[in-house]
């Protein structure tokens, strides 16, 4: 199994609610305002206009075109990330998820420089959650010996991303094994798919030629982020219009 | 009983052993800054890296540029003493201990600096129990540990006769733990045929050993940014060019290092104008190739215009990053005519009423003004009656350019009369370009990895300023190397004293080489031909 998402950017509204349901599944820990401002804000998922720098292209107000994309790890197959990390903080597990463990993070920021999409994110301080919100943090977490991944509170002065929601992986797994029955591909889908207001986001296995991920795949519109860097990513997004 | 010659026992062994109230204060300073420096680390290691001015996209900052900037310092000493001493250039001689110890001190804090940006320093061995040899980090910590190990072997092995010279040499008084210093450090010499035909064997496998090490570890640092995508380091050049700027670097260090253990110490008699002079030659060589490197560098990225690369360049040549970017460029072309000009002048230059300070400095002021006026802020009137005349002279010639045309004009002008005042001072010339290259290679640092880090591609583009916590690292690191170093030539003579007499062994043999003077011509032909002179 080879995971693997695609986003119709035509169905896209972007109304942030997968960034939204993200920070929420995986207790991604809001910043203050004067951190927020510094860029030190944290979004598994963004939503930004693109480019998300003004170029001679862009044009000037009113004669402007923009789009929106929204951004999830890309879990590359080439991933810049897990070449750079000294210690296999993050790497690449059998079904193509690039995955960070947070006990192994030494938080030297070489994947965050590496990654070319920015989707790497540094815990500069230690996480804080406002009274009520402490109290409603997901418990799901992934852990073993000399591990620790998922949605478990990052401490400060480690690199965390977009895991593909890899616990929900695991819970599916675990409920199939004990209802003693196959795992299906179709029984998992990371917090922002479920939640997406326009339903443009697929997610499934690629390797299956006949899933709805490797349909779309094969779209005229498919298109990856930045091709040319050689990262070969598997989140595809179906160009607008 | 190790003898020593009475001249260098005075100069060298002498001060060792005569701790003045200058020591103890300078050692005082720094000891203070250093303790400034832990506390805003403990500050920073309790509160988390957000104490730092670094953010995202700028993952990287002041620490990493330190971090390059030290260990291109390191490359002062080993590489430059071992080149040296394979290839037999006899002026090396009183300056390889200092070259030598800028290394080992340079590495170590150099070293240091990765470790205060670590994120989770407590994870450090980490990096040796689940090291993965595929990371550049990993290379980095293999060639930086070897060079390391290397480096302080190299310095130990030239050490150890001076070490039982001192052992034996001791005044009356000295405290005992320094005397068990000496003969630990000592190993035994007693200065035998045997002895030193294996220290010089040694020292031989050393230097040539050292020189690949010392190529790869700048090189590594250089593929750490190489190997990224990332725009404005994905390049190839970046290996050799980091491997130039970090000589040059440290041989600007150099210059610094040993003009100041020449004037504290009082050593003109050995650090001469001879080292000066040579050393300026590759100094000057290094600037030029630097130079080259650079211009092959960017000019690429600005050919190409490419829409990752290009606002990395544009950033430098007209954005936020062009006062780092010109300082450093003005800072080596400054370097260069300091190292160069000067040594081009005949002695008769002197006689020309316009090589004169008096001249010098008329056309610095006339320039500052001219700058001044050029860039002075629009609501001043001067300013405005520039931008009417440039709107009149719009068909003919720019104002602002040429007025910038006359600022650099006056510059040649004040190079050109303070050219015979820096030829006849060759230590203040090289100190002077020595301090311009250490401060404009630390910018080059910073235009390599700032403006990369700044202008990424898929997060909006930032700027970044250090807070007092990096501020207060970097001078404590400074200060760290400082003491290191003065303690360490406290302990042993700058100068390496039996490297110096043997010198003056070869030298006394060779002066006593007769060379004949060549024969006439005519006295040839007359021989040739047997015609005695009559």
């Amino acid at each position: 199994m080879r995971w693997s998402m695609v986003i119709d950017l035509d169905k896209c509204v972007a109304c942030q609610g997968c960034s939204i349901a993200c920070r929420f599944e995986n207790n991604t820990p809001a910043v203050k305002p004067s951190e927020a401002v510094r860029g030190r804000a944290m979004r598994w998922n963004d939503v930004f206009p693109m480019p998300i720098n003004p170029t001679e292209d862009t044009g000037d107000y009113p004669n402007v075109q923009t789009r929106y994309l929204t951004r999830p790890c890309m879990h590359c197959d080439n991933p810049p990330c897990i070449k750079v990390c000294p210690v296999q903080a993050t790497y690449k597990d059998e079904e193509g998820l690039v995955r960070q463990n947070y006990a192994r993070c030494i938080g030297c920021r070489f994947c965050t420089v590496a990654c070319p999409y920015g989707v790497r994110y540094f815990n500069w301080h230690a996480p804080e959650w406002d009274a009520s919100l402490a109290q409603h943090l997901n418990p799901d977490r992934i852990q073993g010996e000399d591990d620790l991944e998922g949605p478990a509170v990052r401490p400060k002065g480690i690199v965390e991303k977009c895991t593909f929601c890899v616990h929900r992986l695991q819970k599916a797994r675990a409920r199939a094994k004990a209802e003693g029955r196959a795992f299906r591909p179709d029984e998992y889908v990371p917090a922002c798919v479920q939640t997406c207001t326009g339903k443009a986001r697929y997610f499934g296995d690629v390797d299956d030629p006949n899933s709805t991920v490797s349909l779309l795949a094969k779209s005229p519109r498919a298109f990856r982020l930045f091709e040319d860097v050689g990262t070969h990513p598997k989140v595809i997004y179906l160009r607008e219009g | 009983m190790l003898k020593v010659d009475p001249r260098d026992k005075e100069k060298l062994i002498d001060p060792l052993f005569r701790t003045g109230p200058r020591f103890q204060w300078a050692v005082v300073a720094l000891l203070a800054v250093i303790g400034w420096g832990v506390y805003m680390y403990v500050r920073q290691l309790v509160f988390g890296l957000g104490e730092t001015g670094m953010t995202r996209p700028d993952y990287w900052g002041v620490y990493m540029v330190n971090f390059i900037f030290f260990i291109g310092i390191s490359h002062a000493g080993t590489l430059i003493s071992a080149i040296l001493r394979v290839t037999g250039a006899e002026w090396r001689r009183p300056i390889t201990r200092v070259a030598e110890a800028i290394t080992a001190f340079a590495l170590v804090v150099g070293t240091l600096q990765i470790i205060i940006d670590m994120g989770r320093p407590d994870r450090l061995m980490f990096v040796i129990l689940h090291g993965r040899l595929q990371s550049p980090i990993l290379w980095d910590v293999v060639s930086v540990t070897a060079y390391f190990l290397g480096s302080v072997t190299y310095l130990y092995l030239p050490l150890m006769p001076d070490a039982a010279i001192l052992r034996d040499n001791c005044p009356e008084g000295t405290p005992a733990w320094q005397r068990t210093l000496y003969t630990v450090l000592a190993l035994g010499w007693k200065g035998t045929r045997t002895q030193w035909e294996r220290l010089e064997k040694a020292i031989a496998v050393m230097a040539v050993i050292i020189i690949p090490v010392a190529i790869s570890v700048h090189t590594i640092i250089s593929w750490i940014l190489a190997t990224t995508v990332q725009p404005g380091w994905h390049s190839s050049i970046f290996g050799p060019y980091f491997v130039v700027g970090a000589i040059f670097s440290g041989i600007g260090a150099l210059f610094i290092a040993m003009t100041a253990v020449r004037k504290v110490l009082g050593l003109e008699q050995y650090i001469g104008p001879r080292q000066y002079r040579n050393l300026g030659l590759l100094f000057a060589t290094m600037n030029a190739i630097w130079a080259y490197f650079t211009y092959a560098e960017q000019l690429s990225i600005a050919a190409g215009q490419q829409l990752d690369e290009f606002p990395v360049l544009a950033s430098k040549l007209w954005g936020e990053f062009a006062p780092s970017f010109w300082v450093m460029v003005a800072l080596m072309v400054v370097a260069f005519w300091v190292l160069v000009i000067p040594k081009l002048l005949p002695a008769s230059a002197e006689r020309v009423p316009v090589f004169r300070p008096r001249y010098a400095l008329a056309s610095a002021t006339l320039a500052v003004v001219v700058a001044l006026v050029l860039i002075s802020p629009q609501r001043f009137p001067v300013s405005l009656a520039l931008n009417a005349a440039q709107q009149i002279a719009l068909t003919g010639p720019a104002v602002r350019t040429l007025g910038w045309a006359v600022v650099v004009l006056l510059m040649v002008g004040m190079g050109l009369g303070i050219s015979p005042w820096l030829k006849a001072r060759p230590v203040t010339a090289s100190v002077i370009a020595a301090g311009c290259v250490v401060v404009g290679m630390y910018l080059e640092r910073w235009n390599i990895i700032v403006p990369t880090m700044t202008h990424p591609r898929l997060i909006p583009y930032a700027l970044y300023s250090p807070t007092l916590t990096e501020a207060s690292l970097t001078a404590a690191s400074l200060a760290l190397f400082g003491l290191m170093f003065l303690v360490f030539f406290k302990l042993f003579p700058a100068v390496s004293i039996w490297e110096v007499a043997e010198g003056r062994v070869i030298e006394e043999a060779e002066s006593k080489i007769v060379i004949p003077a060549p024969e006439p011509t005519e006295a040839r032909r007359m021989r040739q031909w047997g015609i005695k002179k009559g």
